[in-house]
C-alpha cells in the first residue's frame, strides 16, 4: 500500500485533453492485468485511480484524461519525471471465461482505455475467440483515442471494428450517432457471446439494454464502474455502491448483478 | 509466582476502589498509555489518565435525542453512565494522522517514502463498554481482516490492553440489548469489570487473557464468592430492562434493500443538516479521505489520512459532480450502510447500538425511529422518484 516510485519513460498525446504515460518502476515492478487499475500519485498534488491501458516492454501504461487538479498534473509530466504508483487493484475483464465465445467490446470515450488491453489480448490470442466485434464511440472525431491503433485493428480481416462519433466535424467520413446504434448490426452471435463494456454510466446502461434486446443474457455482459476512490483497497468507504465496494469487488461487474443498483437514483 | 496469586483466564476475582487505583498504576508501570473516561467541558470524554482519581466519580449522564446532561449521582460510582461523545476510534483511527513523508523528487536514485513510526507505547483502554468492544471488532474486520491491512490502524491497535466495564446504567439512547452487543461483554477483553454498589463498593473482575491475569496479580484481589458473581450478573441483567431504546433488527438488510425509494428518506432529509456529527461520533464509521500536502520550501510531500463523512457532498464526487447530491440520498447512504449493506460488505452489522448518533445529532434524528418508520410503511415508494 506504499507508493512505488516510477519515472515517466514516454508521454504521448492522444487528444486535446488525454495523454498516455509509460511508467518505469524504480523498485518492484507492478503488473496489472486487463481491467485492473493503479493509484497514481502526482508528487505533492494528489492520488487518483487510473486503469491500466496497455502493456509495453515492462513499462506500466496508463491513459489519463485531464479533468482536474491531479489528472492535469499527471498529464503534464515530462519524460524522466517522478510518479508514485500503488497497485494493482480491483478485478479483471473475464477474458478467460470468454474463451470459445464471440467477444463483443463496446467503449465510450475514455472507457476505451481500460478495454484496450482486453482488445490487444484478444487479437494476440485470436484463435481463442469466435467473432471479435469492437464498437468505439467518441464525442467528436477529435476525442478519439488511439487513432493509429484503431486503424490497424480495422485493417485486420479477423476483427470487426466500428467507430462512431456523437457529433461530426468537417472531414469526418465515418459514422455519426451514439455507440448504442452500432449494436443491432454488429456481427456476433448473441447466444454465444461475452460483452465487455466501459464508458460513462448512462452509456453503459443503454448499451446493456441494446445487447439484451439483441438476445444476450445480462449475465454475459460485463461493465466497469467508476466511483470516487481514496484508497483503492477497501478501507476508505468512498466507492460504495449499495452492497459492494467497487475497488474491492469491481471495478468489473456482471451487468445482471448491478443492474438494479444502477437504476436507483443517487445510490 | 506465588500460587495464591496465579490466575487463569476465566477466573473471577474481586477488588475494592483502592484496587482500581492499583490497576491504573499497574497499567502505567507495564508501559501502557492509559486512556480512560474523565469529566471535561460538561461531558465524560476519553483521555490519557495517570490515576483512578481522574475517573468520573459520582457522575452520571442523562441522554436522549439531541440531549446530554451531566448529573451528580447520590453515590460514589465511577462507571455510573454509559458512553460519551468520544469513542476509541479516535485513538485507533485518529481524525487526522500523517501516514508518510516523501523527500523531494530531485537528486540521484529513487526517492524514498518514510512511513510514520509506530506509537511509542501500546494503548490500554480503561472502561471500554461492551458495545465499544463490538465496534472495535467491526473496525478490525474492515481495516485488518480484509485483503489489505491498514498499517497505521494496525500499529495503533496492536497490543492494546482492554479493560471493559460492563454496563449497569444504560443511557437513554442505548439499544445494545437489541443489537446483541451488551450490556455484558462476552469476549474480546483482557479484563472485564462489573461495578457493584449493593451496600459496599466493589468491582467483580473476570479474567479474559493470560496477560490480563498477569496484570491482575499486581493489583491485589480476592477470590469472588458466589454472591459476588450473582451481584455482578444482577447488574447487567437489570440493565437490559433499562435500555432507553430498542430496535427490531429482524431482516433489516432485506428491509432496507427493498425500500431504497421509501418516502421516509425525503421526510428525514427535511430535518437532517448533513452535518456529519453522527458519523463522527459513531464508533464504527471508518470512512476517511487523504490529504496530500507539499512543502514548497524543500519539495517534500506528506500524506495525511483524515476522517470523512458520507454526509458531505464531496464524498461521492466524480468528474461530472457528486453522485449523492441530495441530503435524502446521503441520509439513505448512512442508514442503509449501517444497518443493511454493511452486512453484505463485511459480514456484520455496522451498528452496535451505542446511541451516540442519537444523542449527538443536533436535531435529534433517531436511527431506531427512522428504521421503525420504514418498517411500519414497508414497500411505500416516493412518488417524486418514480421514473
Ligand atoms: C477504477 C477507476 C478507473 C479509472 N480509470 C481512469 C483512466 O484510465 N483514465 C482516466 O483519465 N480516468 C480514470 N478514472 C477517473 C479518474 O480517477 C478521475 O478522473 C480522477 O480521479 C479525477 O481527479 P482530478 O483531481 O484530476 O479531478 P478533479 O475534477 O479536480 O476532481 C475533483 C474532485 O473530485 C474527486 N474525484 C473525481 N473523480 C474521482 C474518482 N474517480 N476518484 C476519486 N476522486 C475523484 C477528486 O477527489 C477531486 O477532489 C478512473 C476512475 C476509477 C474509479
Ligand atoms: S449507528 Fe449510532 S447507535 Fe449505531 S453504533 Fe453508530 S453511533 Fe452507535
Ligand atoms: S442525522 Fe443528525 S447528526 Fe447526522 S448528519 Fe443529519 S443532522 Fe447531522
Amino acid at each position: 500500500m506504499t507508493p512505488v516510485p516510477h519515472r515517466v519513460r514516454s508521454r504521448v498525446r492522444e487528444t486535446h485533453d488525454t495523454w498516455t504515460l509509460e511508467l518505469e518502476s524504480l523498485a518492484e515492478p507492478i503488473r496489472p492485468r486487463a481491467g485492473q487499475f493503479d493509484m497514481l500519485y502526482a508528487h505533492g498534488v494528489g492520488e487518483v485511480p487510473i486503469s491500466v491501458s496497455g502493456d509495453h516492454e515492462g513499462a506500466l501504461t496508463h491513459t489519463v484524461r485531464a479533468v482536474g487538479a491531479v489528472t492535469s498534473a499527471l498529464c503534464s509530466l515530462e519524460p524522466g519525471a517522478l510518479v508514485w504508483v500503488r497497485g494493482p487493484y480491483g478485478n479483471e475483464w473475464p477474458l478467460a471465461e470468454a474463451v470459445g465465445r464471440d467477444l463483443v467490446v463496446v467503449a465510450g470515450g475514455i472507457g476505451l482505455a481500460p478495454l484496450r488491453p482486453a482488445i490487444r489480448h484478444a487479437l494476440a490470442h485470436r484463435e481463442d475467440y469466435g467473432v471479435l466485434s469492437v464498437a468505439v464511440g467518441a464525442r467528436t472525431p477529435a476525442d478519439l483515442l488511439y487513432v493509429h491503433e484503431i486503424e490497424a485493428w480495422r485493417a485486420r480481416l479477423d476483427a470487426e471494428v466500428d467507430v462512431t462519433v456523437d457529433a461530426a466535424t468537417p472531414g469526418w467520413r465515418g459514422r455519426v450517432g451514439l455507440v448504442t446504434k452500432l449494436i443491432p448490426g454488429a456481427p456476433f452471435d448473441p447466444e454465444n457471446a461475452v460483452a465487455l463494456v466501459c464508458g460513462p454510466e448512462v452509456m453503459m446502461i443503454f448499451v446493456v439494454r441494446a445487447l439484451v434486446e439483441r438476445g444476450m443474457p445480462a449475465s454475459r455482459i460485463w461493465i466497469s464502474l467508476e466511483r470516487n476512490m481514496r484508497c483503492g483497497v477497501g478501507h476508505c468507504g468512498h466507492c460504495q455502491l449499495g452492497p459492494t465496494l467497487i475497488c474491492r469487488d469491481g471495478p468489473v461487474y456482471r451487468a445482471d448483478e448491478v443492474a438494479r443498483l444502477l437504476e436507483v437514483r443517487e445510490l | 509466582m506465588d500460587p495464591e496469586t496465579r490466575m487463569l483466564p476465566g477466573e473471577v476475582r474481586v477488588f475494592d476502589p483502592a484496587g482500581l487505583e492499583r490497576l491504573v498504576e499497574a497499567l502505567v508501570e507495564a508501559g501502557y498509555r492509559v486512556l480512560g473516561p474523565t469529566v471535561r467541558d460538561g461531558a465524560i470524554v476519553l483521555d490519557e489518565i495517570a490515576s483512578a482519581g481522574e475517573l468520573p466519580h459520582g457522575w452520571t449522564a442523562e441522554q436522549d435525542a439531541a440531549r446530554y446532561r451531566l448529573r451528580r449521582r447520590d453515590d460514589d460510582a465511577m462507571f455510573g453512565w454509559a458512553v460519551g461523545p468520544h469513542s476509541w476510534k479516535q485513538h485507533f483511527l485518529p481524525a487526522r494522522a500523517r501516514l508518510w513523508r516523501a523527500a523531494a523528487p530531485a537528486g540521484q536514485g529513487p526517492p524514498t517514502i518514510e512511513e510514520e513510526p509506530p506509537p511509542e507505547r501500546p494503548l490500554a483502554l480503561l472502561a471500554a463498554r461492551p458495545c465499544d468492544l463490538h465496534a472495535i471488532a467491526i473496525q478490525d474486520r474492515v481495516l485488518l481482516e480484509g485483503r489489505y491491512v491498514e498499517r497505521d490502524y494496525a500499529l495503533r491497535r496492536r497490543d492494546a490492553f482492554v479493560v471493559v466495564v460492563n454496563c449497569g446504567v444504560p443511557g437513554g439512547s442505548c439499544f445494545c440489548a437489541s443489537m446483541g452487543t451488551g450490556p455484558r461483554a462476552e469476549r474480546g477483553y483482557d479484563l472485564a469489570l462489573t461495578e457493584v454498589l449493593d451496600g459496599g463498593h466493589r468491582f467483580v473482575v473476570e479474567v479474559g487473557s493470560a496477560r490480563g491475569a498477569e496484570l491482575l496479580a499486581a493489583v491485589g484481589t480476592s477470590p469472588a464468592r458466589e454472591e459476588d458473581l450473582a451481584a455482578a450478573h444482577a447488574v447487567t441483567d437489570e440493565a437490559v430492562f433499562r435500555m432507553g431504546r430498542s430496535l427490531d433488527t429482524a431482516g433489516l438488510p432485506e428491509l432496507l434493500a427493498a425500500n431504497l425509494e421509501h418516502p421516509r428518506f425525503a421526510e428525514v432529509a427535511e430535518r437532517c443538516l448533513t452535518c456529519g456529527n453522527c458519523t463522527a461520533v459513531c464508533p464504527t464509521c471508518f470512512c476517511t479521505s487523504v490529504e496530500d500536502v507539499n512543502d514548497l520550501a524543500d519539495g517534500s510531500a506528506e500524506r495525511w489520512r483524515v476522517w470523512d463523512t458520507c454526509f458531505s457532498i464531496d464524498y461521492s464526487t466524480i468528474h461530472g459532480g457528486s453522485v449523492r447530491r441530495s441530503s435524502r440520498a446521503r441520509y439513505r447512504q448512512w442508514l442503509t450502510h449501517k444497518f443493511g449493506t454493511w452486512v453484505d460488505q463485511f459480514g456484520t452489522s455496522g451498528c452496535v447500538g451505542c446511541g451516540r448518533c442519537i444523542t449527538w445529532c443536533p436535531v435529534g434524528i433517531d436511527v431506531t425511529e427512522e428504521l421503525a418508520a420504514i418498517r411500519a410503511r414497508d414497500g411505500e415508494v416516493d412518488r417524486a422518484l418514480a421514473r
